[in-house]
């Protein structure tokens, strides 16, 4: 079975994150780049599958601008077989990004899509369910465990109320949670050997898709900053400024 | 936006292949090595799983041949490594972590296939360790003068003597050690594979100033037998077998001392930020930020030769002479920067327990291991031909 997997180039988790003096978003400018770790977790996955003999075939996708590439070496360093980047200088916002997807599953025909529940830069959380509806198919969001049994993936989720188990009849899409599973380093000869591994590159229009923002975005600010906390030294004075500095009593 | 010198700049010599490795490497340092470098130093040791760990990462098999196990990769890499594990800011792991890097060359250099095949896969895939025993105590940076014999009777070695100051010596499975097989001087000395596991062999732990973590131990063989085919290379041309091996661990020592330099101005900057004094932020002081300043100048300097100079090795050349002086460099600009951010600490950076207290105790080792700093000057200075023959 094939897989696709796609991953996305994100501001490192470690980074902390500015916001443009002009407001127009955050600062990612000499700002150190790395692939979502939620899509880490559906290579590793992915990986997995392939390692259990389960799939036979991990193509990892990535969108967005050219430096796109080495988030997909990386995933090709982990473990996928080829890669495809769509590249574009557009800003991509879900709804694009699923209709590429979408035009990718049609010409590669995969038995399943593993993707990251949301990326960390705008937790979004949204590609994965827009390109289940754009394909009518199944969808097993928030993974936290994964079994495939003949054609039907069972996908354990975490829920508020605990686990649930749903199962999907492939193709479907998996978005991945964070205890899935813990992704192996891209080790040093892993990485020699990803060099000689494909990637092809794609504009959207070569894949009939016009990838403009649908949504405009008018400002991004920082939140306010909290203000320090205080000690009190009786229930009396921790009453009294509930009451009277904060207002919620 | 400029250059922050507390992070590596970008550079001409890195490909992808490069970036990517970093990230594996700074990944495996943040997670496996610094959350604990505290703790394992002041325990003086470190868990034995952590070499299966960073083989899995590529870290022990870095420029070893492919058919014993090793991944082929340019001197790049290693510095990669160096300078990655040097941020946990406790050179004792990563000293005995990558003792094999010393022990081995002169294995795959001139051993005999079967050595190679039975030692070389185990070491790196880190189920075995390896050291390097040359010092012994009554001869260090002078190799030519070393006492430790061996003697062929029949088909065996009887080694008898004794080295010290050995890195991973307490834990090491194998031991690649000096012993004099013929008459004084360098041409009389010869290398043995020795198993420590032989009758005859006993060791001592060692307690040092910094590198606690580190396991280092004096030897002791009283008349250790060892098989005649544990010969690695030549008998009595083990000599240029030292010799050569002392390139790559310069390199590496200098990319470890320079990057321990940097960490030194990225945790003073940190704290000379967050601390106050006479009514304004440490940094606000004129001359604390000049301190940062001369930490940064002399770091980016040493970081500009040190890539230089791994790009020369990369083209097959031998620069011996400018590799120890490079060594020099990188080990005066840690001993700078480790004082000034000690000094810039004050209090808090003499407890035990910062990065830059035991950053600070690592300097002398860095100055004297290796090649010292005398020796590599005076190294330097014959190779130059600046002294008659």
């Amino acid at each position: 079975m094939k897989l696709l997997v796609p991953v996305k180039r994100v501001v490192d988790y470690n980074v902390k994150v500015r916001v443009r003096a002009d407001g127009s978003g955050v600062e990612t400018s000499g700002v150190k780049m790395s692939m979502n770790p939620f899509d880490e977790i559906a290579v590793e996955e992915a990986v997995r599958l392939k390692e259990k003999g389960v799939a036979s075939e991990i193509v990892a996708v990535s969108m967005g601008v050219a430096a796109c590439a080495e988030t997909l070496r990386t995933a090709l360093a982990m473990g996928a077989d080829r890669g495809i980047l769509v590249e574009t200088e557009v800003e991509l916002q879900p709804l694009a990004v699923a209709k590429l997807l979408r035009a990718i599953v049609e010409k590669e025909s995969p038995r399943m899509v593993i993707l990251g529940k949301q990326a960390i830069d705008d937790d979004m959380n949204a590609t994965g369910q827009m390109l289940a509806a754009l394909l009518g198919w199944p969808q097993g969001t928030f993974a936290s465990k994964l079994v495939i049994e003949g054609d039907q993936a069972l996908v354990t989720r975490e829920v508020d109320g605990g686990l649930e188990t749903v199962s999907l009849t492939l193709p479907a899409i998996v978005t991945t949670d964070l205890r899935l599973n813990e992704p192996r380093y891209a080790s040093l000869p892993n990485i020699m050997k990803a060099r000689k591994k494909p990637i092809d590159i794609l504009k959207p229009a070569d894949l009939g898709v016009d990838p403009s923002p649908r949504l405009a975005v008018l400002n991004v600010a920082e939140p306010p900053r909290r203000q320090a906390g205080k000690k009190v030294a009786s229930v009396a004075e921790l009453v009294d400024k509930l009451k009277n500095e904060a207002k919620v009593i | 936006m400029s250059h922050d010198p507390t992070a590596p700049a970008s550079s001409p010599f890195l490909t992808e292949a490069h970036h990517l490795f970093r990230a594996t490497m700074h990944r495996f340092v943040a997670r496996e090595i610094e959350p604990y470098a505290a703790a394992w130093d002041e325990a003086e040791s470190f868990p034995r799983a952590l070499y299966e760990r960073a083989a899995e990462t590529g870290l022990l098999q870095i420029g070893f041949p492919a058919d014993y196990g090793g991944v082929d990769a340019d001197p790049f890499f290693g510095v990669i490594a160096a300078q990655e594990l040097a941020r946990a800011g406790c050179g004792g792991v990563a000293a005995s972590l990558l003792s094999h890097t010393i022990a081995l060359p002169p294995i795959v250099a001139a051993g005999p296939t079967a050595m190679k095949q039975r030692v070389l896969p185990e070491v790196l895939a880190g189920r075995r360790i390896a050291a390097l025993a040359i010092t012994e105590p009554e001869c260090g940076s002078d190799v030519a003068a070393l006492n430790t014999t061996a003697l062929r009777v029949g088909e065996e070695y009887v080694i008898n003597g004794s080295k010290t100051f050995i890195t991973s010596g307490m834990r090491a499975d194998y031991l690649t050690v000096a012993v004099r097989t013929g008459g004084p001087g360098k041409g009389g000395v010869s290398l043995l594979l020795v198993e420590t596991g032989r009758p005859g062999l006993t060791r001592t732990p060692l307690r040092k100033m910094g590198w606690w973590a580190s396991d280092t131990a004096t030897l002791y063989f009283d008349a250790v037998r060892v098989p005649a085919v544990n010969l690695i290379g030549r008998e009595n041309e083990g000599f240029g077998l030292i010799m050569r091996n002392f390139n790559r661990e310069r390199l590496g020592m200098a990319a470890g001392c320079i990057a321990s330099a940097r960490l030194c101005l990225e945790e003073t900057l940190r704290y000379a930020r967050a601390r106050r004094s006479f009514g304004q932020r440490l940094v606000d002081h004129q001359v604390v930020r000049h301190k940062l300043a001369d930490m940064a100048m002399r770091i980016e300097a040493s970081q500009a030769w040190l890539e230089q100079l791994a790009w020369q090795v990369m083209q097959g050349e031998d620069p011996v002479a400018s590799i120890c002086m490079l060594k020099n460099q990188a080990t005066l600009t840690m001993e700078y920067c480790a004082r000034e951010a000690v000094q810039t600490f004050g209090g808090a950076g003499y407890m035990r327990g910062t990065k830059v207290e035991r950053i600070y105790r690592e300097v002398r080792v860095n100055a004297i291991g290796g090649g010292a700093e005398e020796i590599m000057r005076e190294l330097a200075a014959r190779q130059w031909g600046w002294v008659a023959p």
